[in-house]
């Protein structure tokens, strides 16, 4: 059963349509790629999901329940968090700091009781920092837990990203471009990462990528995005040999001639 | 002329501490509200009258019903500070529920925030005005003295070049006071979830409530704080200066914000650093300013001299003492 249905969800800006009837499903525990020439509204995409915009038509179940007309910090406690395409990250905050904020909603301090110093919340705070830092060893960031966040380097940034993702325990993680600006030898540790996050976190991973040697080895599954439609669904294999897609990457005189 | 100004300057120190503590707690609701709303809430001074109104009113029933004399100073002043700070943590809240957050839902300009926090700041002024007139015949109300006894402090016998110090009771009050409320702020800020919250709400709303905080209960959380500080402060200012009146809060406030922005605006160590500093030289020319020109200005003149002073560090550090420069990243 798939755990992410979108339903015919249409996102207009004014008069733009960045994404037109969109259907899809995502199966829970998959690895899913979502591709597609700049401006494809793969992002927008994802922001709908992640309650950024709301639709302007179209559903998104989550387990079966819609999603749509809550808030940002609604879906995220639901189960879904992401990282960005430009790098969010709290940059004057220290790393541990900004995996601590991934895992507020997790932590059931009540204000008042964090304001009077109650003794159970004092220790799950405690608590909490011993996990983030395990968290940022798993990512393997735990030498900069005391640096602050903006000034680490750019693959790392990208890293302690998805760490402040997962620090949320997600049933659904999606990932914005996480291996754009990498080299050949952080891209294979971020394959490695992702690969190793579905198994043991249990999480079902969608990611935006324009680096196809990634995409192509991880994806279980690739929906292909062109002008705001869905021009493409299939397995890796399917989707490479897809005339269509090849047509929207590198224009009409490459099928001709090819 | 120098060994007057030295004389003097320990008692310069404890007025000047008293002041620059009151400055602090207040500067930092005017920090907290700035850091993560960029509003500048004109308000936050009128809080911290009603703040002092209320402990009056809390102290004057006490008073009437006897419980005063029965019970220590210390357990009242206790019970009325933690009703004023809880009330004004609430009033707080609500001006925040019901004047700015509609502007924020419909993404009014900034501007528009700040105008409605100074037509607040009448509001509560003239609420207070009228119920103070109401009970007492009068707005100036002058409190029954908690801690009134006096303290002579010998430095004289000991350091020669200095003049012996006289303070009240309430001085130790108000510095332990806040002291304990700084402390508590700063731990809260930078050692809970809610103080992380807050944190990255002021840093990145967006990112913030995607990330499952709730922007509303964050900003709801940083009203009451900034509040309730503001409030318990006013208490202090009442059982210091013994006689309010509902236009303390405005004066107050200002230089309270000009702290915050001497530290760093947005900075809380650098508002706590900023009001100490502000109350310092404040009472620093208070002492001096006559003899320093020879008559020609008195104490009066001692806020210009504080503010020559603050436009002087503002031109060489336009960030404030603990703020930091805006470097743009090409």
């Amino acid at each position: 059963m798939s755990i992410l249905e979108v339903k015919n969800l249409t996102k207009q800006f004014g008069g733009l349509t960045a994404t037109s009837d969109i259907s899809m499903g995502v199966e829970k525990n998959s690895i899913t790629a979502v591709i597609g020439p700049n401006g494809a509204g793969k992002t927008t995409f994802f922001n709908m999901i992640t309650a950024v915009y709301r639709p302007t038509s179209g559903d998104i179940l989550l387990n079966g329940k819609s999603l749509v007309g809550l808030k940002p910090h609604q879906v995220s406690k639901f189960g879904i968090t992401r990282t960005f395409q430009n790098i969010r990250l709290f940059n004057e905050q220290t790393v541990l700091d900004n995996v601590l904020v991934g895992m507020h909603q997790r932590l059931k301090g009540h204000w008042v009781g964090t304001l009077l110093h109650f003794p159970n919340v004092k220790r799950e705070e405690e608590n909490a920092k011993i996990e983030a830092y395990k968290i940022l060893e798993y990512v393997g960031l735990e030498e900069y837990v005391n640096e602050n966040a903006g000034n680490l380097a750019y693959g790392a940034q990208r890293r302690l990203e998805i760490a402040r993702a997962i620090a949320a325990k997600p049933k659904v993680l999606l990932l914005d471009e996480p291996a754009a600006g990498m080299n050949p030898k952080e891209t294979q540790k971020l394959t490695d990462l992702i690969h190793d996050m579905r198994t043991r976190l249990d999480v079902t991973i969608i990611l935006i990528e324009h680096d196809m040697k990634l995409v192509m080895k991880i994806s279980d599954f690739i929906y292909v995005l062109d002008h705001g439609e869905l021009i493409a669904s299939g397995v890796p294999e399917e989707i490479r040999n897809n005339k269509r897609v090849i047509e929207a990457y590198l224009g009409k005189g490459a099928v001709l001639n090819g | 002329m120098l060994q007057q100004i030295i004389q003097i300057l320990p008692q310069v120190l404890v007025d000047g501490l008293t002041l620059g503590f009151i400055y602090a707690v207040v500067a930092i609701g005017y920090t907290l509200v700035y850091g993560i709303l960029e509003l500048i809430n004109f308000a936050h001074g009128d809080v911290f009258m009603t703040g002092s109104f209320i402990g009056a009113g809390v102290l004057f029933f006490l008073m009437s019903i006897g419980f005063l004399s029965s019970v220590p100073s210390l357990i009242v002043f206790i019970i009325v500070i933690l009703i004023a700070a809880l009330a004004t943590g609430f009033l707080g809240v609500g001006i925040e529920r019901v004047a700015y957050r509609p502007l924020r839902r419909r993404n009014a300009p900034k501007l528009i925030a700040l105008i409605t926090s100074i037509g607040i700041s009448f509001i509560l002024e003239d609420v207070v005005r009228f119920i103070a007139e109401l009970k007492t015949g009068n707005y100036i109300i002058t409190a029954p003295s908690l801690f009134k006894t006096q303290y002579h402090l010998n430095i004289h016998s000991i350091m020669p070049f200095f003049h012996n110090v006289t303070f009240q009771a309430s001085f130790l009050v108000v510095l332990v006071v806040t002291v304990v409320m700084l402390i508590s702020l700063d731990i809260f800020v930078n050692r809970t979830k809610w103080g992380m919250a807050m944190r990255a709400v002021a840093q990145d709303r967006e990112t913030a409530s995607l990330m499952s905080i709730n922007v509303n209960r964050v900003i709801s959380v940083t009203f009451f704080i900034g509040s309730a500080l503001g409030g318990a402060t006013g208490v202090l200012f009442m059982i210091q200066y013994g006689t309010i009146d509902p236009y303390i809060g405005f004066i107050l406030g200002i230089k309270a914000f000009t702290a915050a922005v001497l530290g760093g605006i947005g900075n809380i160590r650098g508002a706590m650093l900023g009001g100490i500093l502000l109350g310092l030289m404040e009472m620093f020319a208070a002492a001096n300013l006559s003899t320093i020109t020879h008559g020609a200005m008195g104490a009066e003149y001692k806020d210009v001299f504080a503010f020559i002073i603050l436009i002087l560090v503002l031109i060489f550090k336009p960030e404030g003492l603990f703020g930091k420069a805006v470097v743009e990243k090409v």
